[in-house]
């Protein structure tokens, strides 16, 4: 188990050490340079610029070498110190996203987690049992096959434009306060329902089938027609089944973790949104640097953390690897 | 061992006597011919001013117009092909890397199996969309064809693990373990020997990553991050998105492209299931 560890921790600060490089390659290998774009915001006398120029080369330490500008991105990023967006000028960077992670993490905890649960449940139920398999099947492969905007822009339009019972963007109404309050916390639902579910049906049909096929191999196993041949009741049998076929199903959404990043991208995107998602887009459009360098090393901590959570989980659901034999299946 | 040729008439059998695989196949077939022969039904470019603007489908407008009288039906039949290109390349270029990468970390093993395993991880964990995303700005001018090479780049570490695993479990059997003893080379080993008992499974991941270069394409055209100077069906829905397409109620506009992309997605992944089941006979009893 130990092992099992370290090696994985090794890959992660490895993996973060290479995202963090690749972070810092974003401003400097970029067509365009950010202190211009700055600049061109503002519209100042020429002579303004250049001295506006040179202070803000200055600030942002692109007048250093590219080892000390490296080893300074590295000590700033400890410091949680991920510099001044243009989009949003003068604001830090960090304290945007701050305000941004909250909405991201609601949308996605739950849209995540519930639909992993509901489907593995839908999945292993269906498996085997004829009609539910003709209908859950093909209804999971369509869901699964929906790129995550058009089932947003379908909800969308369908339930807020034809049928106007949610509202089409935004993560509250303009006049709301935020607070604690159970008004605000209705309206924050309110719009949160719309994402939720269109990130939720798309995932869920990922995890239905998924969990389907597995059983199916599971069932066709020595174990379970052994068991079968002893006479065990037909819901033992699956409940083995089962708890081999949600191995694969975690280890899943571990590999899911990026597309499902980009799904709710697009959803935020069709929803205006404000998460991280939301954010990006603007700060693409706006070539902000700073910004897209700020979002990208959050998703990268989330997707890490998230990474590091399901390596904890699978540990508690594989006795295998709690007695030593980790590392070694294939 | 049976005869190849019989081998291939027996698949042929259960291929058509399997319903999804005949739905799958169809479905795909169906839009790759619309693909293929629809610019032949329209006289527009996916740009030109046609006619009236917010015009819902009629007889001259198959699928409407846009907000400023574009032909959507055009830009729908130029989408679908960007989208078969997209899922050949990226899918196949995905494919290969996976293969090349699972073949050598399985049959190795040791050290090398170490380092691309390692490589592996850290491709599946830092999220692709992010570099993609970087690479879309830095490029300012891109085509489909980009678009497709940067997608399979990114998108091959899935089938690098399932092919390693499944290479892990061949390279033991006697008749590998024969031909090494026999002084054959190992990369000849691996066509030779261990490709061809996998050819069923290589074949369905080339579907699924071909399914995937289709939906990941989606989603970089539709935040405005795909190819610059043509149309795509995620093009489609990020302009219909910006344009007002939701709040005018102009449904022609939004909903091909992304019925489409959820058909022929949808429909390649039943082929396999299908496949599945032909080249399988453990799943063939239900």
């Amino acid at each position: 188990m130990k092992q099992y560890f370290t090696r994985k921790l090794f890959i992660y600060i490895l993996t973060f050490f290479i995202a963090v490089t690749i972070d810092w390659l974003i401003p400097r290998f970029m067509p365009g340079n950010p202190v211009q774009v700055l600049l061109a915001r503002a519209s100042l006398h020429a002579e303004a610029a250049k001295e506006m120029y040179s202070y803000y080369t200055k600030a942002f330490g692109l007048d250093l070498p590219l080892w000390k500008q490296y080893l300074n991105f590295w000590i700033a990023i400890f410091h949680g110190d991920l510099g001044t967006s243009i989009l949003l000028f003068p604001q830090p960077v960090i304290k945007i996203i701050m305000r941004a992670v909250p909405y991201d993490i609601f949308l996605l905890l739950p849209s995540i987690l519930l639909s992993w649960f509901a489907g593995n449940k839908f999945g292993a139920f269906a498996a085997r049992t004829k009609w539910l398999d003709n209908t859950i099947l093909p209804v999971g492969y369509i869901l699964t096959a929906t790129p995550y905007m058009w089932l947003a822009i379908l909800l969308g339009w369908v339930l807020a434009m034809v049928f106007p019972i949610f509202p089409l963007a935004y993560a509250s109404s303009p006049a709301m306060i935020h607070s604690f309050s159970w008004i605000f916390i209705a309206d924050y639902l309110w719009h949160w329902f719309l994402p939720f579910a269109s990130l939720f049906m798309v995932m869920f049909g990922g995890w239905a089938i998924g969990m389907r096929n597995m059983i199916i191999y599971e069932l066709e196993a020595d174990y379970s027609h052994y068991l079968e041949a002893l006479g065990a009741p037909r819901k033992l049998v699956r409940r083995y089944a089962f708890r081999n076929a949600i191995l694969p199903q975690v280890t899943g959404l571990a590999l899911q973790l990026g597309i499902i990043m980009a799904g709710a991208l697009v959803t935020e995107v069709v929803f205006s949104y404000p998460g991280i998602g939301y954010l990006i887009l603007g700060a693409i459009q706006n070539q902000d640097f700073f910004l897209i360098q700020g979002c990208f090393l959050f998703i990268i901590i989330e997707v890490l953390i998230a990474n590091f959570l399901i390596d904890v989980l699978y540990i508690i659901i594989d006795p295998r690897i709690r007695i030593g034999m980790g590392g070694k299946s294939a | 061992m049976t005869k190849p040729k019989k081998r291939i008439n027996e698949f042929l059998y259960f291929a058509l006597k399997n319903k999804r695989l005949r739905v799958g196949l169809s479905v795909v077939l169906f839009f790759l011919i619309l693909a293929l022969v629809g610019p032949l039904l329209t006289d527009y470019k996916w740009d030109d001013y046609v006619g009236p603007a917010y015009h819902p489908p009629s007889y001259e407008y198959w699928f409407g117009t846009t907000t400023f009288g574009q032909d959507v039906f055009t830009q729908f039949i130029l989408g679908l092909k960007a989208s078969f290109l997209v899922g050949i390349i990226g899918g196949g270029i995905g494919t290969l890397i996976g293969v090349l990468v699972g073949f050598t970390a399985g049959y190795h093993g040791g050290m090398i199996d170490e380092f691309l395993n390692m490589l592996t991880n850290i491709v599946i964990v830092i999220p692709t969309l992010a570099i993609l995303l970087i690479i879309s700005v830095y490029l300012k001018v891109r085509g489909v064809l980009i678009e497709s090479i940067f997608i399979g780049f990114t998108a091959w570490p899935w089938a690098a693990r399932a092919i390693r695993a499944q290479t892990f479990s061949l390279r033991s059997r006697d008749f590998v373990d024969l031909a090494r003893i026999s002084g054959i080379r190992p990369l000849k080993i691996m066509f030779t020997e261990i490709a061809p008992n996998m050819m069923s499974y290589l074949l369905m991941t080339f579907i699924l990553q071909f399914g995937g270069a289709i939906l990941i394409a989606a989603t970089l055209d539709f935040i405005g991050l795909g190819p610059t100077n043509a149309i795509s069906l995620g093009l489609m829905m990020n302009l219909a998105v910006l344009w007002g397409a939701l709040p005018l109620g102009m449904w022609w506009w939004f909903i091909p492209p992304g019925a489409a992309i959820a058909a022929i997605v949808g429909a390649l992944y039943l082929t396999n299931v299908g496949l599945d089941e032909v080249f399988n006979p453990k799943l063939r009893k239900l």
